[in-house]
């Protein structure tokens, strides 16, 4: 016998989730995004129930999961930061940016720092291109980003 | 019908024929790496991905050439299309596409468990591949070991077989493509191993990979290694399925009859002692038919406790489905051991005592056409002490490989007969290799005993066929019994759902894992999608019965032997002890933890 284990609130959560789209199997992509943006990511737990729930082989959660970059299985940090890698932000310095942000952190891109207050991660394109180099910290935008203003973001939050 | 030419070839198809098909019809070969049909078993993978089938439309529903190559195996025909296979462009575009796959493919075709029938080494060797132009990275991933099944995911050519199998024919679910581009392979969920996954180890990804990706676990060591042992009494015992298939490995048409063959072969490796798993095939008759009999009985007499349908528990791969997939049925299926590990626990307690054998000192090995058999034989429920009650498990495959290494010939060979007394066999034992077989012979037995009159007729043929799902009202003599069918996991799924939700009810239902039953096993010679040979083997398997002088298990004499001198009766306390098992809640529960 294998055991899920997972707590009564994430349990219920997720099951009200997969019954409000029926729990219907073609809609698992619905369904990982919803609980994805609850919890920021989707460890394996929470697919084994999910796919408990719609009654379809948990394999092919994983399978989905995998296979789109929106999808993750890493813990997100208090502080989630996204780098934009879009044409533009990169040819003006994204890059110098970013692994700026690595060396501050002493993290990779798809990780979170010991003390789970900042995770990285890169994303193509903002929509926000005048303002390029741009990163966003949680839901804040932060403009014409440079190696030397990092120290400064980072600070806000600590 | 519409209208079509390939290769200046006209011919007729039915609309909505693929090019792929077309072509066969018209006898012309269109070389396919991906694409896969098991003819009257439901199933066809063409994820349209390997393009190897590229064909050039010379004359498309417009009139005009189209522009790209087709894959035929997902290209319908239409009516005046015009179509050539092997044009120079055709040949060209295909060998580009091989090297390709080459290019990520490791090269050790020497020692490769597939080398000889690998599809994809028939195609380079096909298209006169003779060097790879296209350098670059090539994909690494973890091996992984089952006791069953070997995944060596560097040799996956993202053909997707397996997962088709898996998923739809099997519905077992252990297999999905993961990842994207380049890192995208085949896996269970989260990478894990096979054996933490809901993997049922049936094998049929085995026998449908066109490469060495999925391979069996090769014991043939081994069990060379225990024949050299002088210390240890090495005997085996050969499936009902074995003998009507093995001759293919010898190039013998399908279908042909090496039971005595196979015998002479196996003394001629070195076992001490040659048996048939068939003469426990009728002591399993005896032990579930009399536990059928029982629950029926009991039933009539109006105790409602009793659960029925019965359902066989012959097969592993069956065992393993239901574990994990009906847990609130585990006190439906028989509670009868599988014919090879009554034979295991036979061999080892009754035999090994009367002959002065001591346990740890006799080897015993089987021959199965099963790749779960391997699997079963390690179960711990079957270990006495730390020794098992069958110690290795070879596929038809494998002892074929044996024998060839041993400089021997099936086709050389004479017809001997196995040895006494766990050698002798009925008819009802042989069937046990076909769907419906068990059934069959459990039912030639129960109507015998449940009327106390002998059979009408032996052939019960209302249970054979191809179907998936198959059920049949059989009377026993005023009685109607109500029997169903299942083979291939997906139908045992459908069957026992129908039964779960009490939409239908049998008294009996026999389930076999694999398409066409242990003929069609995964540890059978490979068919390469050629359901022919499925259906050969199977006729040959009731060619047999009808060759055997016995055909009901409660009439084998030494059937009858044994339970005079050792078990007293069915299901009593030593048959209790050594013929039955439990079996397991292996589904996924969810705990609430804080």
């Amino acid at each position: 016998m294998a055991v899920i284990k997972l707590s009564e609130a994430k349990v219920n959560f997720i099951k009200e989730v997969c019954k409000s789209y029926g729990n219907k199997p073609g809609e698992v992509i619905n369904v990982l995004h919803k609980v994805q943006g609850e919890y920021g990511y989707l460890p394996a737990e929470v697919q084994e129930l999910v796919a408990k729930e719609l009654g379809i082989p948990v394999s092919r959660v994983y399978g989905i999961v995998s296979f789109y970059s929106f999808f993750t299985m890493t813990p997100k940090g208090e502080h989630p930061i996204s780098v934009c890698l879009g044409t533009a932000c990169y040819v003006r310095g994204a890059e110098k940016v970013l692994d700026e942000l690595k060396r501050q952190l002493g993290i990779n891109v798809g990780e979170v720092t010991p003390d789970g207050k900042f995770s990285l991660t890169c994303l193509r394109c903002v929509g926000a291109c005048g303002l390029a180099p741009v990163i966003e910290v949680g839901d804040k935008v932060y403009g014409r980003m440079t190696p030397d203003r990092v120290k400064d973001v980072l600070a806000e939050y600590k | 019908m519409i209208n079509v030419t390939i290769d200046n070839k006209q011919i007729q198809v039915p609309e909505g024929t693929t090019i792929l098909k077309a072509a066969r019809m018209a006898g012309i070969h269109i070389p396919t790496l991906c694409y896969f049909e098991l003819a009257g078993m439901k199933f066809e993978n063409k994820p349209g991905g390997c393009r190897v089938c590229v064909v050039e439309v010379t004359k498309d529903f417009n009139g005009r050439p189209r522009r790209n190559l087709a894959p035929a195996c997902a290209t319908d025909c239409v009516e005046g299309m015009e179509v050539l296979t092997h044009s120079a462009r055709v040949i060209n575009a295909r060998r580009t596409v091989v090297e390709l796959i080459l290019s990520d493919h490791p090269t050790d075709c020497l020692t490769c468990a597939k080398s000889g029938n690998c599809e994809l080494q028939s195609l380079a060797q096909y298209l006169g591949i003779r060097d790879i132009p296209f350098k670059g990275e090539q994909s690494h991933y973890r091996q992984d070991m089952s006791p069953s099944i070997v995944r060596d995911m560097d040799k996956c050519i993202m053909c997707r077989r397996c997962e088709n199998m898996c998923n739809n024919v099997q519905t077992v679910g252990a297999l999905s493509a993961i990842n994207r581009g380049f890192s995208a392979v085949v896996a269970p969920a989260f990478e894990q191993d096979l054996v933490d996954s809901p993997c049922v180890m049936c094998g049929q990804c085995v026998q449908v990979c066109p490469v060495g990706a999925l391979t069996e676990v090769d014991d043939t060591r081994n069990v060379m290694a225990a024949i050299n042992n002088p210390k240890k009494t090495v005997i085996v015992n050969t499936a009902p399925a074995t003998r009507v298939a093995l001759g293919e490995e010898f190039g013998m048409p399908a279908g042909t009859i090496v039971t005595g063959q196979m015998a002479a072969a196996l003394r001629r490796l070195g076992f001490d002692y040659v048996f048939d798993t068939d003469f426990t095939a009728d002591l399993t008759i005896m032990e579930e038919g009399t536990e059928l009999l029982g629950r029926i009985k009991k039933f009539m007499a109006g105790d409602k406790s009793v659960r029925l349908p019965i359902l066989t528990s012959c097969c592993p791969g069956w065992v393993n489905f239901f574990e994990h997939n009906f847990p609130d049925m585990l006190d439906v299926p028989s509670t009868a051991k599988s014919p090879m590990q009554m034979f295991g626990a036979v061999a080892k307690n009754y035999w090994a005592d009367k002959m002065g054998i001591k346990r740890e000192d006799l080897v015993v090995v089987s021959i199965m056409p099963c790749l779960a058999k391997k699997y079963e034989s390690k179960r711990k429920e079957f270990y006495k002490d730390g020794n098992p009650d069958i110690d290795y498990v070879l596929t038809t495959r494998e002892l074929a490989r044996l024998i060839k290494q041993f400089n021997l010939d099936l086709k050389d060979m004479p017809c001997e007969d196995y040895d006494d007394p766990l050698g002798e066999s009925t008819g009802a034992a042989v069937i046990f290799g076909a769907t419906g077989g068990v059934i069959e012979a459990a039912t030639r037995t129960a109507y015998e005993v449940f009327t106390g009159k002998p059979l009408p007729k032996i052939d019960f043929t209302e249970l054979r066929g191809m179907e998936g799902i198959r059920d049949a009202w059989v009377d026993f003599d005023g009685t109607p019994i109500h029997i169903g069918i299942a083979h291939g996991l997906s139908n045992a799924r459908t069957l026992l759902q129908r039964v779960r939700e009490g939409k239908e009810q049998f008294h009996a239902i026999e389930v076999m894992a694999c398409p066409g039953g242990c003929v069609g096993g995964a540890g059978q010679p490979y068919h390469h999608g050629n359901s022919e040979i499925i259906k050969k083997r199977t006729e040959a398997i009731y060619r047999e019965d009808l060759g055997k002088p016995i055909r009901k298990s409660h009439e084998n004499p030494s059937i009858k032997k044994i339970y005079e001198e050792y078990f007293g009766e069915p299901c009593g306390h030593k048959s209790h002890e050594l013929l039955h098992t439990h079996y397991f809640d292996k589904s996924e529960h969810v705990e609430i933890s804080e």
